[in-house]
């Protein structure tokens, strides 16, 4: 679960990204995260990653307080997120296998886990066939599957897709929405930064609109506007 | 750490040696090349020192005694002698025999016809002294001076200090060679390692955004490094004990007093050196250089 109580953040620099965002999203739950860009959408993404901390407000994740977590436990939480990024962020020189195989062996999953764990989550993202292949060798519509495989392999709580669908045509967007839906009906959460308007709309799933560092409408059904 | 994190952690360090092969081969070139020239200056620095104390210690005090005293008295200066803390050995000449060796270096024994006879022998007992530290020799002639029994102390006191002088400034220039290569080493290291790291950020962020602790992360660096640095240990090692077999004839053939120390005797030195420095270097280097990257 994850709960935001009137967090604010400021940045070194002067920048004000969030002023006053409170938010509650429930175990189960599919969230589209919309809104322009530098209204603090990937702000709201840092500080669940715990990659920054609020300035102000309280912030919970997975039962971690983001407030007062200390440094040892940063890694725990992040074991039980699963990251999705626009550009990937494969390992070039990792084969597919060796991308999502190296997932687990840093939460310590023993060699015998691991052989029987990743061909099972390849399969899902239906990309069994191309384990031995390199990132490079792959579409970008596969190596986002790439990397919804390594988030899906440790069993996170929470899945954050940050802009998933930013580097791909409209066939390939709707192939890893579908995905996304997919594994939200498997019953992990997923949060879904994007901004097609389209893609949101179709899925009719909750959608939390921000602007300017403030939730400007939060609906179910699907329906963006911008 | 389980036995499977440990191959892991060696087959990742194995892996990025290969993967950053320049790199990699930059790192254990730069470690070997220092190791090389510090090694050199230090076995020649070594070499020197051994050459100047034989020298030393063929530097002897000659401590006349007194012309009135009898072989039983100047015995009794001997033990006097012996109570100087400075001194190492002494060893008794009496006045015959110190006649006879003068007639053998004379070879020419007839100069020395007429002074057989013991009261018209012009030479006196005397001691040959050697010293433990040739550094403190004016002090120690001064106290064997001061003893009752003794005419003169004749040293070469110019040749020792001469001696003494070459030594000093060969420490001073090996200390400072050393100590400005293991500076000039460490910050090459230091910025290879750095390349390699910051080559391999995006992977090191990865690492972090899937959960991987700090320990985690480093652990492969760490093996990387100290894989680099046992390699360029013991490449130095090879290369120095070649060039160190084909130097000590050529040397000795050379300059025959310069006699180098064979391998074999301080290959138990010059190993453990070499591998302490390459473990140090490349452990430190990575964990040091890597400790930027964590901090995000």
């Amino acid at each position: 679960m994850v709960r935001l109580i009137d967090v604010y953040k400021a940045y070194d620099n002067g920048t004000k990204a969030l002023k006053g965002v409170t938010m509650r999203i429930d175990d189960g739950e599919f969230v589209f995260l919309v809104g322009p860009s530098g209204s603090g959408k990937s702000t709201i993404i840092k500080l669940l990653t715990s990659e920054i901390r609020p300035t102000e407000g309280r912030l919970m994740v997975n039962g971690y307080n983001i407030n007062t977590i200390r440094r040892g436990q940063i890694p725990h939480l992040r074991r039980t997120l699963g990251v999705i990024f626009q550009d990937f962020r494969l390992v070039e020189k990792k084969s597919v296998y060796e991308n999502v195989a190296f997932a687990m062996r840093v939460v310590g999953a023993s060699p015998k886990e691991i052989r029987l764990r990743v061909p099972y989550v390849l399969d899902l993202v239906g990309l069994s066939h191309k384990a031995r292949r390199r990132p490079h060798e792959l579409s970008g519509g596969e190596q986002q599957r790439v990397a919804i495989a390594r988030a899906l392999i440790n069993n996170p709580r929470l899945i954050i897709a940050d802009e998933p669908t930013g580097n791909l045509d409209p066939a390939r967007s709707l192939e890893i929405m579908t995905i996304l839906n997919k594994i939200n009906s498997l019953g992990t959460t997923v949060v879904t930064v994007t901004h097609e308007r389209e893609l949101v709309n179709r899925f009719a799933r909750r959608v939390i609109a921000i602007d300017g560092g403030r939730i400007i409408s939060d609906r179910t059904g699907g329906y963006y506007s911008q | 750490m389980r036995r499977y994190e440990v191959g892991y952690f060696f087959q990742e360090g194995v892996r990025g040696i290969f993967l950053h092969g320049f790199m990699s081969f930059a790192a254990v070139g730069v470690i070997a090349a220092c190791l090389l020239i510090m090694g050199s200056v230090s076995l020649l620095a070594v070499n020197i020192d051994i050459t100047i104390k034989e020298i030393q210690s063929q530097n002897e005090i000659l401590v006349i005694i007194e012309e009135s005293y009898s072989e039983a008295e100047a015995n009794s200066v001997g033990t006097r002698i012996s109570r100087i803390d400075n001194v190492a050995d002494r060893v008794f000449v009496s006045k015959d025999a110190a006649l006879e060796e003068f007639g053998r270096k004379l070879n020419n024994n007839f100069l020395l016809e007429g002074y057989e006879d013991e009261d018209m022998n012009p030479i006196r007992h005397r001691f040959v002294v050697q010293l433990r530290d040739v550094s403190q020799m004016r002090e120690t002639i001064r106290e064997l001076e001061d003893l009752t029994g003794v005419a003169a102390v004749n040293a070469e006191v110019g040749i020792t200090d001469f001696i003494l002088s070459i030594r000093s400034v060969v420490n001073a220039v090996s200390l400072s060679l050393i100590a400005m290569l293991l500076g000039v080493s460490v910050f090459i290291i230091s910025n290879t390692v750095k390349l390699a790291t910051f080559y391999r950020r995006e992977e090191i962020g990865i690492m972090r955004i899937v959960g991987a602790t700090n320990t985690f992360i480093r652990w492969p660096f760490v093996v990387e490094g100290f894989l680099l640095g046992l390699m360029g240990a013991l490449l130095a090692f090879f290369v120095q004990w070649t060039v160190y077999n084909y130097m000590s004839v050529r040397v000795t053939g050379v300059i025959p007093i310069f006699s180098l120390a064979p391998f074999g005797d301080i290959l138990i030195f010059v190993l453990p050196v070499f591998l302490l420095f390459g473990f140090v270097v490349g452990v430190l280097g990575s964990v040091l250089t890597i400790r930027r990257f964590l901090r995000v």
